[in-house]
């Protein structure tokens, strides 16, 4: 067990009122920085949403904004790097070593701890993706300090504190939420939930580059294989254009194919609301909402999907929402920007034929002429 | 084996109501039910002692009508309860919460042998942050494997584990050692059943119950709110959309008249869209 030697708080009744206070062995973490995920090559795209973010909280507070970089020596780390200058850092941080090959809890949760132990950042952001709760919540742990998952807005307020909002109780009521006294103050956000920054072509920067202190030798846990989702469609149902979804009102197994038609001839990618997966109808990785994906396309169509809060916070930033329920009162035409109260079942297979008809080449070049 | 199983009394998510003014949950008369991830956690740790043999001790902290979530582990067939509850959890956030888990971890092990395995769900409904799990880990230093798919094989003796993990676009397989932590996935395995052997064993148990002091929690300030790093400011309900969904009218229409509707009307919008969508013709 660690123990901190922080004072203890004053009673409960007065915290979220109480001046804020910070103590000295924390006064001296500045910066934001942005942890970059890289994985089997590949940078999450939510690690340049993040530094989208970062940049905004950065400029408030008027300091530097730094992308974090943990991986095998090669290529594809210095890419990572040269990333996230691109979207905007000021500054690298790397650690780049073999063990960082694949990700592990173990040798992630030492090198991002040194890091943040050594160069003391005051905000540190993750991207709320399995590798990100799994390295994050270990992190938070160590450092004994605050971490905010699943934050849909973040902001600074006067005194530079982070003001991390997050949906709780499924997203029925959003709360606000402070790290008072402890350094860093972590958070944590999902793919989708912030928009993309553009992105500049600024040249690499400063990167410092800090060691391992940690043998493959002492990792306990050792990775035996990886199995690709290769062009499954779930890996990419976050990132989609056009999606498509289905809920209670397909009413059987068999009309999930109808949904599912709709979106390969319309090239979309397609997902369910909750109730489809505990039916076992669709995988847990198909799921939208909450607990599963936030997508962020530029058209969701949702048909027989009733839209309980849960799922509303998955699907608030696709830009046309195109809703199909047969119930009036049904809350997803609260949030939908275009509804038809119909049966799914029975306007699917119209809306496929239609579209079929609307963008086969033949006429569009019609439509060209 | 010996296997401690953590799990929540959570609201049932379909059935929360929030109070228009204060903006708190009215937990008056909602039904409460064992967080969802739990149970394929606990179908989980039932199995691996059913293959194993050894013991399952289920685990909860809460108020005292939290209870009412173990006895129910037990009718599945869980071997062992302990509620831990004071009232100086109240308030925990997720790094209180971890601290006063793994010192009851801790302390079932000294009572009834120490856990090969710690299980949780992967996240709860109410508070979702999936952090508990690895926050239990870092503390009682157990290896961590979250977010997992299978268990593929358990080997007692060489203390040895092989899962499978989903990761982001697919799926690591990783060796590790036991004792370790493990936050489960929605499982491929149907929950089971309790037997009614187990439903009569359940209604007879004694649920272990212990206050901070029982669990060997000497400092309280780690506890509750004063433990917790994190402090909610405000609460506050998700914006209305200002507008409504603009309604097709569906009035003496046959559905490939609303189609073509509905379709125009993506168009108007979206016109950059026609260029867009991949055609797939059949």
């Amino acid at each position: 067990m660690l123990s901190t030697n922080r004072e203890s708080p004053p009673p409960a009744a007065g915290r979220a009122a109480m001046k804020k206070e910070l103590p000295d062995q924390f006064k001296d973490h500045r910066h934001v920085w942005v942890f970059i995920e890289l994985e089997r090559d590949q940078v999450h795209p939510v690690s340049f949403e993040l530094l989208g973010e970062g940049r905004k909280l950065a400029d408030k507070l008027g300091v530097q904004l730094a992308g974090v970089v943990l991986g095998p020596p090669g290529e594809a780390t210095w890419f990572a790097i040269a990333e996230a200058f691109a979207y905007g850092a000021d500054l690298a941080y790397l650690v780049e070593a073999p063990l960082l090959a694949d990700y592990r809890n173990e040798p992630f949760t030492k090198a991002l701890t040194d890091l943040v132990t050594n160069y003391k950042p005051e905000i540190l952001l993750l991207g709320a993706t399995t590798l990100g709760r799994d390295l994050a919540g270990s992190v938070a742990t160590t450092l004994l300090t605050g971490l905010t998952a699943d934050c849909t807005e973040l902001d600074v307020d006067a005194d530079g504190s982070l003001a991390a909002t997050r949906p709780t109780f499924g997203g029925s009521l959003l709360c606000t939420i402070y790290t008072l006294n402890c350094r860093p103050q972590m958070a944590t956000v999902r793919p989708r939930v912030m928009a993309m920054p553009p992105r500049g072509n600024n040249k690499i920067g400063r990167v410092i580059q800090h060691k391992v202190s940690m043998i493959e030798e002492e990792i306990v846990t050792k990775v035996l294989g990886f199995l690709s989702d290769g062009q499954s469609a779930t890996a990419n149902l976050a990132y989609a254009d056009v999606v498509v979804a289905g809920g209670l009102g397909l009413g059987a197994v068999e009309n999930v194919k109808l949904m599912k038609k709709l979106a390969r001839t319309i090239g979309a990618d397609y997902g369910c609301s909750r109730p489809l997966v505990q039916k076992g109808w669709m995988p847990a990785d198909r799921q939208i909402g909450q607990t599963g994906k936030t997508i962020r396309p530029k058209l969701y169509i949702a048909a027989g999907i009733s839209g309980a809060i849960q799922h509303r916070v998955g699907v608030e930033g696709a830009d046309l929402i195109l809703a199909i329920n047969t119930d009036p009162n049904a809350p997803i035409f609260d949030f939908a920007h275009l509804g038809v109260v119909t049966d799914a079942i029975r306007l699917l297979p119209s809306l496929t034929e239609l579209f079929t008809h609307r963008l086969s080449p033949h006429s569009r070049d019609k439509l060209a002429n | 084996m010996h296997i401690v199983i953590c799990i929540k009394q959570v609201p049932d998510s379909a059935q929360i109501r929030v109070h228009p003014v204060t903006n708190t949950i009215m937990r008056q008369g909602v039904p409460t039910i064992i967080n969802p991830y739990d149970l394929f956690a606990l179908e989980e740790a039932l199995q691996l002692r059913d293959r194993h043999g050894g013991e399952v001790t289920v685990l909860t902290m809460g108020p005292p009508m939290a209870e009412d979530a173990l006895r129910k582990a037990l009718t599945y067939g869980a071997d062992r309860a302990v509620l831990l509850t004071d009232r100086h959890f109240a308030g925990s956030d997720t790094l209180a919460t971890s601290f006063a888990l793994s010192r009851a971890i801790a302390k079932i092990g000294e009572a009834f042998g120490t856990p090969d395995i710690v299980f949780t769900g992967k996240q709860t409904i109410d508070g979702d942050t999936a952090q508990v799990g690895p926050g239990i880990a870092k503390r009682l230093d157990l290896l961590q494997l979250t977010y997992v798919a299978k268990i593929v094989s358990v080997d007692i003796n060489g203390r040895e584990i092989t899962v499978e993990r989903r990761s982001e676009g697919g799926t690591q397989t990783l060796m590790s050692k036991l004792p370790c932590l493990i936050t489960m996935l929605e499982g491929t395995n149907e929950i089971r059943r309790g037997s009614l052997d187990d439903a009569l064993r359940a209604a007879r148990s004694q649920i272990v119950k212990w206050n901070a002091a029982d669990a060997g929690i000497e400092d309280l300030t780690k506890c509750g709110l004063r433990g917790s790093p994190t402090v909610v400011k405000r609460v506050f309900a998700p914006p209305e959309r200002a507008e409504k969904a603009e309604q097709i009218d569906t009035a003496e229409k046959t559905p490939r008249d609303l189609a073509e509707e509905l379709i125009a009307g993506i168009f108007l919008r979206q016109p950059a869209l026609e260029s867009e969508l991949a055609f797939d013709g059949e």
